[in-house]
């Protein structure tokens, strides 16, 4: 869908590796260009025309990103410069308040370093515990055993919406659900389900959301925190300095700006935002109904031309996203992603920053896929040709 | 090289590496090499002794080219002193960065002379003898203290 918006598309590649980070169409380069050659002044300094039309394009995309998840109030949502710092600043700026000796905080082994590390960190700090949801055999999280991790010492549980190595969806709803009748804060790694899915945190009823711009067709270095605001109102600022204090005369009287402002310090990624806005915009009128849909039937397809070919070693084949993590036997996942490269075709090989997940899937490394609405089935042809060969594989991949 | 030639000793050294295992003897040197940037990962094991490498071993996960690298490299140095050994990697060094080198003396190594070509390969080529030479570092210190 939609290909002639993508001016990387016209490279002559295939572009297989939209879990790290997506293209960007033009609708979004050229807000971001707009910005920089026709109205390129600092925001929140609406004294003179330019910067006002700052502010506003600024607060505008506040507007879309509390409509794309629907929140229920913009104070609600907190631009950062990625799902990671956004996971950072949950971690460091609320539950470093909260946390006690002997709290728990459940997460599971297929978390993204982003969700994993910052919670490492905060347990050194605040003494408290990480606990993990046992997978299923499908490498999913299951309600029960979520249940089985619960005590009266968890504080929070902190989930992708969707993984970022098996692609799994989980059940955040229900989740939270749980959770909330024992008073455990749910925070959503949202970094691979916001542009792929149609996320309401009203109707999830998650505590906080995490996510990036550029994962779903915005610039790199934005993104977004959500949080419920009577959570967001005892968040302490990580960062200190312009913009987000109302009067400092010495150290004892430094008043904090309301929310959002509050959390968001310095001179913001302004391009930035304006560019996710317009990556929103530019999701919305495709539809993100349209585009999850799209996604699975590129994903089935795909799928099942890769269980026909004997050397192939699915490691997700159940997994509802579009995101396909594989091996070809006996070949190192590196050596495979080199190969296709010949072809000029990007695939991702590593451990996808999920570094622990080697316990439960039991290999290190795979190969990975992960689609979005400009991929195609000519695309995917092409590929399941060059993976077929297994002898072409060997002789052409040093 | 003749280009068919080179592939099949990259070939054959990824898929019979030489003194592949893991061994725990503390006589042994062991270094962790890997990329930031990718995802190789190997432990060398080295013994020297009286400045002479008498045995080199690794273990890990790592592509063709950095393990078909590692396997050529130990070939080459069991058996040389130090000080050769330092010649090695100044020319391997050169090579892949296509500056000049001595072809004689890498030997099979020459395999990986065009691997420039491929930028994102050159690492995986460097990556034995980037933890060889931790290891060296590490021999020196022993000796000095
Ligand atoms: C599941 C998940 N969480 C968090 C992140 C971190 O996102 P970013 O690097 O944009 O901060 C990623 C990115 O790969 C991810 O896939």
């Amino acid at each position: 869908m939609n290909r002639k918006d993508f001016p990387m598309l016209t490279k002559d590649i295939i572009y297989f590796d939209n879990g790290a980070t997506t293209l960007k169409p033009y609708a979004v380069i050229d807000k971001i260009v707009d910005y920089y050659e026709n109205y390129s002044a600092n925001a929140h300094r609406g004294d003179y025309d330019i910067s006002l039309k700052v502010d506003m394009a600024y607060e505008n995309t506040r507007e879309l990103v509390k409509k794309f998840i629907n929140a229920r109030y913009t104070k609600e949502i907190i631009f950062t410069s990625g799902a990671t710092q956004s996971l950072n600043m949950i971690a460091n700026g609320f539950f470093s308040q909260y946390l006690e000796p002997d709290d728990e905080i459940i997460i599971t082994k297929s978390e993204h370093a982003s969700n994993v590390i910052p919670w490492f960190n905060l347990v050194q700090k605040c003494q408290a515990k990480i606990k993990y949801v046992e997978l299923d055999k499908n490498h999913k999280v299951t309600l029960s055993n979520l249940q089985k991790q619960i005590t009266s010492k968890t504080k929070v549980i902190s989930l992708a919406a969707i993984t970022n190595v098996v692609g799994d969806i989980r059940p955040i709803k229900e989740i939270c659900q749980i959770a909330h009748q024992k008073n455990i804060f749910v925070v959503v790694d949202g970094a691979q389900s916001v542009p792929h899915s149609l996320t309401d945190v009203q109707e999830l009823d998650c505590d906080f959301l995490a996510f990036s711009a550029h994962k779903m067709c915005g610039p790199t270095g934005v993104g977004v925190l959500y949080g419920k605001i009577e959570l967001l109102e005892h968040m302490v600022p990580q960062n200190f300095g312009g913009g987000m204090n109302e009067t400092f005369d010495n150290e004892d009287s430094v008043f904090l700006k309301e929310l959002p402002t509050r959390l968001e310090a310095g001179t913001p990624n302004i391009a930035g935002v304006i560019g996710l806005g317009a990556a929103i915009e530019y999701l919305q009128d495709i539809g993100i109904n349209k585009i999850a849909s799209y996604e699975k039937e590129l994903k089935s397809y795909f799928i099942e031309k890769l269980k026909l070919i004997p050397h192939i070693k699915l490691i997700n084949p159940d997994s509802d996203s579009g995101i396909i993590a594989f091996n070809v036997d006996g070949i190192f996942s590196q050596d495979v992603a080199c190969y296709l490269n010949k072809y000029h075709i990007c695939v991702r090989a590593g451990n996808h920053c999920a570094k622990i997940l080697k316990d439960e899937v039991g290999v290190t490394n795979t190969c990975r896929i992960s689609l979005y609405f400009y991929n195609t089935k000519d695309e995917i042809d092409y590929v399941i040709e060059l993976l077929k060969d297994k002898d072409k594989i060997i002789r052409e991949m040093i | 090289m003749d280009p068919t030639l080179k592939r099949e000793i990259i070939l054959e050294n990824y898929q019979h590496p030489y003194n592949k295992e893991t061994i725990n003897n503390p006589k042994y040197i062991k270094v962790n090499s890997n990329n930031e940037s990718c995802i190789d990962n190997i432990n060398l094991y080295i013994l020297i002794e009286d400045s002479i490498v008498k045995d080199i071993k690794f273990d890990g996960e790592a592509c063709a080219i950095t393990t078909s690298a590692t396997s050529i490299m130990i070939k080459l140095l069991i058996g040389q002193n130090i000080d050769t050994i330092q010649e090695y990697i100044t020319n391997y060094e050169n090579m892949i960065d296509e500056r000049d080198y001595n072809n004689e003396l890498l030997a099979e190594a020459n395999c990986f002379d065009e691997i420039y070509k491929q930028q994102n390969r050159k690492n995986c080529a460097l990556l034995p003898w980037k933890g060889l030479k931790k290891a060296l570092e590490e021999y020196k210190k022993g000796i000095e203290n």
